[in-house]
């Protein structure tokens, strides 16, 4: 029997891409599987997955469920227990596109939701700790329910297969967004799973992740701690999770985030003037388990914007480039230069180096 | 009549003794003699403790001691050591007693722990050629985050302790080691920017110099506590507990009580040193509450507390209400842990092993999710770098080393400490015995020693792909047992080889 | 100038050095045939009283009497080392007597011998300094 993800830790090498628009300027999917298709080599087919950001701006005020079934009593027992946390605004199948590439398909779903009044009063959370509640709740407690997105106007969509595969498979051309992520994965295993292709995501952070972090064990029991669940044992999961503690609930930036994730050396820190030398040992201290090491780039996506991170030894390649209001990250060079062949700046960022790249206000 | 054989004999290779008298010289317990009119070297057997002063000073290597061959009739159960002890007994009306810790054949869970390394999908860090962190902060990371008016982080915690390397010398006080170990213990801990325990048995004014690296003891006995003493310190450790005899007070007999010691532990000279087995304004568990507050309100509230348990059957239940005491770092001792003495019968049969106990510690301190607000340090016995890394990847901030601290200082686990005649001038207050340990040699070898571990703390990390030691801690996905059974894992939070 | 020099603090009396001195100056490569039945004439003693021990060897002194009282020239002060040419010396042993610290003695052949701080015998550092247990015996410049 091939293990899922969650029974069995599955390392993986990778592929990333991520185009934003600072101006918030929509453009169509069909951009990023253009970029992420060129690195193939990076993958083997076996996990592909996007992130787009504004592209459901009909709903922007409802959350975007995105959820994988594994059959039709699951979601019957899932939407029950939908119906009682939440208003339903919309439902519907994610449309899809047949084709041989993709196989073993779940069933995929759409819910526009907003927490129940009531309920929501009566949990005493507020209403993204509430969702985030529920979320864990469907993925831990209803087997063979999956939600893999639930942020506001963007959503995740991943499947076993080549990315370029999985963008038309999902007809991600269709979409129009300020800011698409994606993936392609080299899984040392075969999972047999979508679940646990990129990216991952929770509320609005969607996390894409080249790299296999030997923190990880450390990272999961720190952050289980505060509530999450590491339901699939895989390091984009905990990663995600990280950024979600650390932003939403300790209200850290994202340049802080960087400094407790991939800390400077102590080295480093002392030679920095003293009010930053007091700031980055502060950090470094107290949030010492959620350091992550061994080899990473991971691109972050959220509701202002994406930002880009490389381990503290840079034991993954990744570049940035500018050209106008866009901004455009990969693991090569090359699958920036097939979309965008004239760049303003092109640059690769030092490890630990936080690339925080803000959308405009949004309105 | 003496019914006890020597359990060791003196052999001497007359070949190649040149009868310096050294052996004899050096012997506190007066086991060699040198015979006049045949002009050479005798030994007398009964008095040897095996302490490996003699054969390790011999110029010729003329000298080895050996276990006696000497035997009892066989019996799986009734065994030579069994009837040696009632013998003992049987004699004397006493109960028995021993030095530093259990030695008796429980299993090992270090030794049946296997760590990880790298391959192919996630490099190995060469330390040589890339940085490789050991520093650590101990003491209480659950913090609010506070910004200022500009929305600057107020970068302050609580007190923290600050090492270099996660590894301390644990508690031995002042009187149970002599003057020369606490200065050498002193001496190292500056050096490698850690941190050594007076135990309970105050602090020599000479060694107030080095009181930025000491942690100061108050145990139930109460010896040496001033207000001086508790604030020159980095920190202070209540000892509830210790693994060579939890629920068992200590005892340092009037004679050892001589000159300075009496005069750190504040008691008259030759006058009992008796520790109770409680602290006897702590019988529960909002007393230590109350304590663990009085040290900090006469501190100011500028050093972390420690309080130090031995591990027992309840230990998780234990520390889980430590850690709500205000108690900034927990010490845990495993049975393994040595002592000066302690009753024979106690040592070798209470408390449990400290990976067991760490294991679950941290386990249920996360689950309560109040692992933050304590740190956990570990001892009993930590042996090797390789014992720290596991434990550290179990869940420990930080480990305790006391017996492998003396045996660097050349301690041969002779296990004769309460005795008082220690020929390495560790454990005895003798002043021609204390001289031998000089501080300028010892301490070097605490240095090395830690240093040398650090070298394979870092060799291994760097094979795991981790570049500094906050990310070994609690990551037990980098350990596997080997030969443990399936409660043994679960215990211990980790996967079988091969898993 | 390097001297030998003893930290009575630390000197335990346990006569390892003097039969260390003995067996570097007796041209043996092994320390058993060197000693193993013989008397020994070593350069340093340590003195004991009590629990005070302290082991005395030539002082090497700045302005040393017993080169003065050498009525043959045997002993010479060579870059601050006091050196003896045995074959020059005629066994008066004034030296012996002019010495405040009894450091020299009459060797078996008659000659007299002190310590040299073993630079005769190619060890590099003085035996007694390298054989001592517990470094009460230093080589060092003060």
């Amino acid at each position: 029997m091939i293990l899922r993800e969650g029974d069995v830790r599955i390392p993986s090498g990778c592929a990333i891409s991520g185009i934003i628009d600072k101006s918030r300027k929509r453009f169509s999917g069909e951009e990023i599987i253009k970029s992420i298709a060129v690195m193939r080599e990076r993958g083997n087919g076996l996990g592909g997955g996007f992130a787009g950001y504004g592209i459901y701006p009909e709903y922007k005020d409802y959350y975007a469920f995105h959820i994988f079934y594994d059959n039709a009593e699951i979601k019957k027992q899932c939407e029950v227990f939908m119906d009682e946390h939440f208003d339903i605004i919309n439902l519907s199948k994610i449309p899809t596109k047949k084709m041989s590439e993709i196989k073993d398909e779940p069933l995929i779903w759409r819910y526009f939701v907003t927490p129940h009044p009531t309920k929501l009063k009566a949990s005493q959370l507020d209403e993204r700790e509430f969702v985030a509640k529920s979320v864990f709740k469907i993925n831990t407690r209803i087997n063979g329910a999956y939600v893999f997105s639930s942020g506001k106007n963007m959503g995740v969509f991943k499947a076993v297969g080549h990315p370029a595969d999985v963008g038309r498979f999902y007809k991600l051309d269709e979409y129009e967004g300020h800011c698409f992520t994606a993936h392609g994965r080299y899984p040392t295993n075969t999972p047999g799973w979508w679940g646990g292709a990129h990216p991952f995501a929770l509320l609005d952070y969607s996390v894409v992740h080249n790299g296999e972090i030997s923190s990880y064990d450390a990272n999961r029991r720190c952050i289980e701690m505060y509530g999450y669940k590491c339901t699939l044992q895989t390091d984009t999961e905990v990663i995600t999770y990280i950024f979600d503690y650390l932003h939403r609930k300790k209200s850290l930036s994202f340049k802080e985030i960087a400094a407790v994730i991939a800390a400077p050396f102590w080295k480093t820190i002392e030679n920095y003037p003293y009010e930053e030398k007091e700031k980055a040992e502060y950090l470094r201290n107290i949030f010492a388990s959620l350091l992550i090491t061994g080899p990473f780039s991971i691109l972050v996506g959220h509701q202002n914007g994406l930002v880009a991170l490389n381990d503290r030894l840079k034991l993954r390649p990744m570049v940035v480039a500018e050209k106008g209001s866009r901004v455009y990250v990969a693991s090569e060079e090359s699958a920036i230069r097939i979309i965008e062949p004239t760049l303003d700046r092109i640059w690769a960022p030092k490890g630990g180096e936080a690339v925080v790249i803000n959308a405009t206000e949004d309105k | 009549m003496n019914y006890i054989y020597p359990e060791y004999e003196v052999v001497r290779n007359y070949a190649r003794c040149i009868t310096c008298r050294a052996c004899e010289n050096q012997c506190s317990n007066m086991v060699h003699c040198y015979v006049e009119c045949e002009s050479r070297m005798e030994s007398k057997d009964d008095n040897c403790v095996n302490c490996h002063r003699c054969v390790t000073i011999c110029p010729t290597r003329a000298l080895k001691i050996v276990k006696s061959t000497h035997t009892f009739r066989e019996n799986a159960n009734w065994t030579g050591k069994t009837i040696n002890e009632i013998y003992k007994q049987a004699q004397s009306g006493g109960v028995l007693l021993s030095s530093m810790g259990n030695p008796e054949n429980y299993p090992i869970y270090f030794d049946k722990i296997l760590i990880n390394a790298s391959q192919v999908t996630n490099p190995s860090i060469d330390p040589l050629r890339e940085p490789m962190e050991t520093r650590v902060f101990l003491g209480c990371k659950s913090h609010k985050i506070t910004r200022d008016g500009g929305g600057k982080i107020i970068p302050k915690t609580t007190p923290q302790l600050d090492l270099s390397v996660p590894i301390m010398f644990s508690a031995m006080s002042y009187g149970s080691i002599s003057y020369n170990a606490h200065e050498s213990l002193a001496k190292a801990s500056e050096q490698l920017g850690i941190y050594y325990n007076t135990g309970e048995g105050g602090l020599h004014e000479d060694f107030y110099k080095y009181s930025k690296n000491t942690i100061v003891q108050v145990a139930s006995g109460r010896f040496g506590v001033h207000k001086d003493y508790l604030n020159t310190a980095a920190a202070i450790e209540i000892k509830m507990g210790q693994g060579a005899k939890p629920g068992i007070g200590g005892h340092l007999p009037g004679t050892k009580i001589v000159g300075a010691v009496s005069r750190t532990r504040m008691i008259p000279e030759g006058s009992d040193a008796i520790s109770p087995a409680p602290h006897h304004d702590i019988y529960s568990i909002e007393d230590l509450r109350q304590l663990v507050y009085s040290l900090k309100e006469a501190t100011d509230y500028k050093k972390p507390v420690i309080v130090k348990i031995a591990a027992v059957h309840n230990i998780t239940s234990i520390a889980s209400g430590i850690a709500r005491s205000g108690a900034d770092i927990i010490a845990i001792d495993g049975f393994r842990g040595g002592t000066g003495a302690a009753p024979t019968k106690i040592r070798d049969n209470v408390g449990i092993p400290i990976e067991l106990a760490l294991a679950s510690v941290d386990k249920r301190l996360r689950d309560e999710g109040i692992r933050d607000s304590v740190s956990l340090v570990v001892g009993g016995s930590i042996r090797s770098s390789s014992d720290v890394v596991k434990a550290i990847a179990l869940g420990a901030d930080c480990v305790y080393i006391g017996s492998a601290a003396l045996i660097a200082m050349g301690c041969h686990l002779c296990r004769s400490c309460q005795s008082g005649k220690c020929n390495w001038g560790i454990a005895t207050q003798a002043p021609e015995l204390v001289k031998r340990l000089n501080p300028a040699i010892a301490h070097q070898r605490l240095v090395n020693l830690v240093i040398a571990w650090e070298h394979e703390i870092k060799e291994m990390m760097g094979g795991m792909g981790i570049n500094s030691i906050e990310s070994l801690k609690g990551n037990r996905l980098m350990l596997r047992g080997i030969g443990l059974n399936e409660k043994e894992l679960s215990i211990l939070g980790i996967y079988h080889a091969g898993e | 100038m390097k001297r030998v020099y003893v930290n009575e603090q630390w000197c335990l009396g346990c006569r390892l050095c003097e039969y260390h001195c003995a067996f570097a100056n007796s041209k043996e490569s092994d320390m058993v045939k060197a000693l193993k039945d013989k008397k020994i004439h070593p350069n340093i003693r340590v003195e004991s009283k009590g629990n005070i021990n302290f082991a005395v060897s030539c002082r090497h002194c700045e302005d040393p009497l017993c080169v003065r009282g050498c009525i043959t020239g045997a002993l010479q002060r060579v870059n601050g080392l006091i050196t003896v040419d045995k074959d020059r010396c005629v066994h008066c042993y004034t030296c012996i007597v002019c010495c405040p610290y009894g450091a020299i003695s009459p060797s078996e052949d008659g000659a007299i011998q002190k310590c040299e701080l073993c630079i005769k015998n190619n060890n590099g550092i003085p035996a007694c300094v390298k054989g001592c247990i517990n470094q009460a015996i230093v080589y060092e410049e003060r």
